[in-house]
């Protein structure tokens, strides 16, 4: 399969960036989306240049590290997929690719298709935790949990931190994240005490991190590749609503 | 040769953690905070010993390399993580723990160290509990449990097929907490690329900015690296790409012992590569096991066939058939080389890569057929999804194509039972360390072992070393320190610019991962070896004249991170061959042909090798030191699975 790639190349922040086209020739179906990169940047080097950055690590779809808007969708535009998790044969009709960094004010550029998303951790660090002091816990089973909430709860943890729903939404709002770690932990019997607070603390520090409101577009559910349904966010409505 | 010894207590196997911490020295709450402690690696291990390190009140700076802790590789665990709260009732105790992992282990492990291990597993349940893991639970609201390769008792915890992910995300927000409460700092997308000694002790860190490429140093009291194993030497394996050696290899280059390092683990489920350009392989949990049936066409005719055509009396069902009584729930490295075994004699299935088919079936028919297909859904719906991306195949339909491939690297910094490296002040934790997990590690395991040293260990013993040495402060005009700065430098010079630059990173690293699968993986012998080392040698003198980095160093360069990363493992590789060589006997993992039964299975040598290999760095020719294991309460059999 032969490829026309237009690729987002940005030395830094302060200078503006640009697409740049690339071809690149005989690519096997069974090549994901980043290999088909890798193979790419091997090139740049043979022609001596500055390689395409961009993030990755796990590569199975778990770390939440790989970003990439293709063709204008944050991961591409397979459901409930990373874009490490893509691989060319799904681009069997599109061999002419658009390769963008995801966009928010709130993921600043840092090179080519590289983000900064620590605004992610400082929103965890208001408040996205139980506090339970190490060492001193409790035996495992001496809560119950039923199921259902179990599960729910697992659903809402699966949340791998990527941001492509700030990415995609209008209003580069982070609140899917935010209110699928707020859902994880309600549900829980060990996090329901401090659940309100949490709410404010997490919704408080979104804000200050310039991330916008949810204004209901609903987005951010479609391009999610781990499924966090806005039903987490009316979750998250209802806590914040308890008084 | 010389010995090493591990300063373990004496006594009853059950009271030595417990003694050993009476006398283990603390410090009061109010001078904690004079008390600074560097962590890389932010991992299950970095992020558990950080959040207890700054809950207790000491000053702590973490480091990884990744753009957040919460990328660390503990977040791709599938299978679940061991404990012996023997909640299902079917005579597990600390005791079987303890007596699986050594026997797992082949031998090869310490007494006192997996004892310990095997009785705090039970607290790791607890405290996860407590931050809102979401374990699988049965409806009556109770934690569930399974069985996980290798053992007959269920204490395996689970979060359907990603335990890593939400046990990573309960330290991690246990690490956050920390940082919000400015007891611990926290760098992100920063790589440490030296260690500073001063008078023999470890006082640093050079740490290399990977955004700006800007090169510091940071001082402390003591310094912890809990930076994950070395997979990656082998260029293809379940790690995540980043995973390195180059904190390890660092250290060991300034004088901690590299322990056990051709003690690698292969993984049997691993979906198998379709082709030279892959990246990496990916792990299919070894859970599967539990209810998939590994087979192979009985005739090299039926391999290219479609699964479904072959009929039942023409397939191999080869654990089975070979270890009746574990079938295929036995060891890892014994599925594994059972599985090579089968491609090599041509019966293997799937895309032939240089002239061989290298897979087998992993069937789940039977169990749809029992439990129904909703209920495996329940149970694996996130695996299957995942090698359906991946392979575009649907295994509720066909039967999966598995592999062998490497996964976990048992070998590592070598220990005492502080957990402390030969290095003075230099502590290693999780899958960075060589200790508890002998010549091969059980399923489920790691995650048990990286939090043990993480809540538990490294915060009680780091605080002794703490306590009892006077420290005055390194800063950092400090000739060590400066010196540091300086060859951490030149080196990135030497990278950007070699003699002749023709090779990127990748080149050297494919070429380094097809020598050492070959020479050091699955099977090892004699004569491999040898040759092993002689080529390493020649691509390490081809790296230096070679290496091609573009771009600038002042920079966010991933060509010269690789770079960095690659030299390291070509190092580590020929130390890799020379364990292998110089361990005449199989144990374990450890598979070296002159020394295999009939069967296949490993012969062990206790009496010339029940010892832990620890290896000093020396300009000229590594020194090894020996740790001899005595096994007081266990007495060593021969593993025998059939
Ligand atoms: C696919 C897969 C599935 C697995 N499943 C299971 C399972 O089901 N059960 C089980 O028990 N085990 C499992 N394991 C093994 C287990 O996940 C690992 O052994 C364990 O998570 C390692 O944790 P760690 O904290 O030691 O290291 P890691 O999680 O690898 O963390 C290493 C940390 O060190 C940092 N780092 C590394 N080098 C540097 C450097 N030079 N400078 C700065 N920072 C650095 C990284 O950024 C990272 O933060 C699995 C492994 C794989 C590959
Ligand atoms: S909610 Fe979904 S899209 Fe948003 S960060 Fe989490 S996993 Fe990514
Ligand atoms: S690289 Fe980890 S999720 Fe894509």
């Amino acid at each position: 399969m032969n490829f026309t790639l237009h690729i987002w190349r940005q030395k830094n922040i302060n200078i503006a960036g640009d697409f740049v086209t690339y071809k690149i020739d005989d690519i096997d179906e069974d090549t994901s989306f980043l290999e088909m990169l890798d193979q790419l940047n091997e090139q740049l080097i043979a022609n001596d240049e500055d390689c395409i950055v961009f993030d990755y690590d796990c590569r199975e779809g778990i770390c939440g590290a790989c970003s990439l808007v293709i063709n204008g969708y944050p991961h591409g535009d397979k459901k409930a997929t990373t874009t490490c998790q893509l691989y060319m044969r799904d681009y069997k009709h599109q061999t002419e690719l658009w390769v963008e960094p995801f966009r928010a004010n709130s993921f600043p550029v840092i090179k080519d298709l590289t983000v900064d998303r620590s605004s992610f951790d400082s929103i965890i660090q208001s408040g996205g935790y139980i506090s339970v002091h190490t060492g001193a816990a409790p035996d495992a089973n001496a809560v119950l949990v039923d199921k259902p909430s179990a599960d729910e709860a697992f659903n809402s943890a699966t949340c791998i931190g990527c941001g492509a729903c700030v990415a995609v939404c209008p209003n580069a709002s982070a609140t899917l994240y935010v209110a699928a770690k707020i859902t994880h932990l309600s549900l829980l019997p060990q996090g329901k005490i401090e659940e309100k607070a949490r709410a404010q603390k997490m919704l408080n520090q979104m804000q200050s991190e310039g991330f916008g409101s949810c204004s209901n577009h609903r987005h951010c559910e479609r391009v999610c590749p781990k499924g966090i349904s806005v039903s987490n966010i009316s979750k998250m409505n209802q806590v914040l609503a308890w008084s | 040769m010389s010995s090493i010894y591990a300063k373990d207590p004496t006594g009853p196997l059950e009271n030595r953690w417990e003694k050993h911490l009476f006398n283990l020295s603390l410090i009061a709450p109010q001078n904690r905070k004079k008390h600074k402690v560097i962590v890389i690696g932010t991992g299950l291990a970095g992020a558990s010993l950080c959040a207890t390190l700054g809950e207790a009140g000491y000053q702590v700076s973490s480091f990884c390399f990744q753009d957040s802790p919460r990328r660390a590789h503990s977040i791709a665990a599938q299978g679940g993580i061991n404990s012996t709260k023997n909640y299902q009732n079917d005579g597990d105790s600390v005791w079987r723990l303890f007596y699986d992992t050594i026997k797992g282990g082949d031998f090869r492990a310490r007494e006192s160290n997996v004892y310990r291990l095997a009785q705090l597993s039970s607290n790791i349940i607890d405290q996860a509990v407590a931050q809102g893991v979401p374990f699988a639970r049965e409806y009556s609201g109770y934690l569930a449990n399974r069985s996980f390769g290798g053992t007959q008792v269920s204490r395996t915890f689970y979060a359907r097929g990603q335990t890593g992910q939400q046990l990573l995300l309960g330290a991690y927000q246990a690490h956050s907490r920390q940082l919000e409460n400015d007891n611990v700092t926290h760098q992100s997308r920063s790589e440490m690329l030296e260690l500073i000694m001063v008078d023999d002790q470890a006082r640093g860190v050079v740490v290399r900015d990977l955004v700006s490429g800007e090169v510091s140093a940071h001082t402390a009291d003591c310094v912890v690296l809990c930076t994950g194993g070395y997979s990656n030497v082998f260029y293809l394996s379940t790690n995540a790409k980043g995973c390195n050696t180059s904190a390890t290899w660092r250290a060991y280059k300034q004088g901690a012992y590299f322990a056990n390092p051709s003690f690698t683990q292969i993984h049997p489920t691993c979906i198998p590569p379709t082709g030279e350009n892959q990246s990496k392989l990916t792990l299919m949990s070894e859970s599967l096991r539990n209810d998939g049936r590994i087979w192979a066409p009985k005739n090299s005719a039926d391999c290219t066939k479609n699964p479904a055509d072959i009929k039942e009396e023409d397939r191999d069902y080869f654990l089975e058939r070979m270890y009746p009584a574990f079938a295929n729930l036995a060891p890892r490295d014994v599925a594994s080389r059972a599985a090579k075994v089968i491609c090599d004699k041509g019966l293997g299935v799937g895309s032939k890569i240089q002239g061989k088919r290298l897979g087998v079936y992993l069937d789940f028919s039977a169990i749809i057929e029992k439990l129904g297909l909703d209920a495996v859904a329940e149970k694996y719906g996130n695996l299957f999804d995942m090698y359906s991306s991946i392979t575009g195949e649907n295994p509720y339909q066909t039967p999966m194509k598995i592999y062998p491939a490497p996964h976990y690297t048992m070998g590592g910094l070598w220990v005492d039972y502080n957990l402390m490296t030969t290095v003075e002040g230099l502590f290693a934790g999780g899958e960075a360390n060589f200790s508890d997990h002998g010549a091969n590690r059980l399923g489920a395991s790691a995650l048990m072992q990286g939090l043990a040293d993480g809540y538990f260990i490294l915060p009680k013993t780091v605080a002794n070393y703490l306590a009892k040495n006077t420290l005055t402060e390194v800063d950092n005009d400090h000739p060590q320190v400066v010196q540091s700065l300086k060859a951490v430098k030149d080196r990135i010079q030497k990278f950007m610019k070699a003699p002749q630059p023709k090779h990127s990173p990748e080149y050297f690293h494919q070429k380094l991962g097809g020598i050492l699968w070959e020479a050091c993986g699955m099977s090892r012998e004699a004569d491999r070896l040898k040759q092993a080392i002689v080529d390493i040698a020649e691509l390490e003198t081809q790296f230096w004249q070679n290496i091609k980095v573009t771009g600038v160093d002042n920079d966010l360069n991933q060509t010269l991170e690789r770079a960095g990363r690659v030299v390291d493992f070509i190092e580590l590789g020929k130390l890799m061959c020379q364990d292998a060589l110089m361990r005449e006997e199989s144990c374990g993992a450890h598979a070296r042909v002159e020394y295999l039964t009939e069967g296949g299975e490993a012969k062990r040598d206790d009496n010339e090798f029940s010892f832990v290999g620890a290896w000093e760095f020396m300009s000229e020719q590594p020194k090894l030191h020996k740790e001899q294991l005595n096994y007081e309460f266990i007495e060593p059999t021969v593993r025998n699975y059939k």
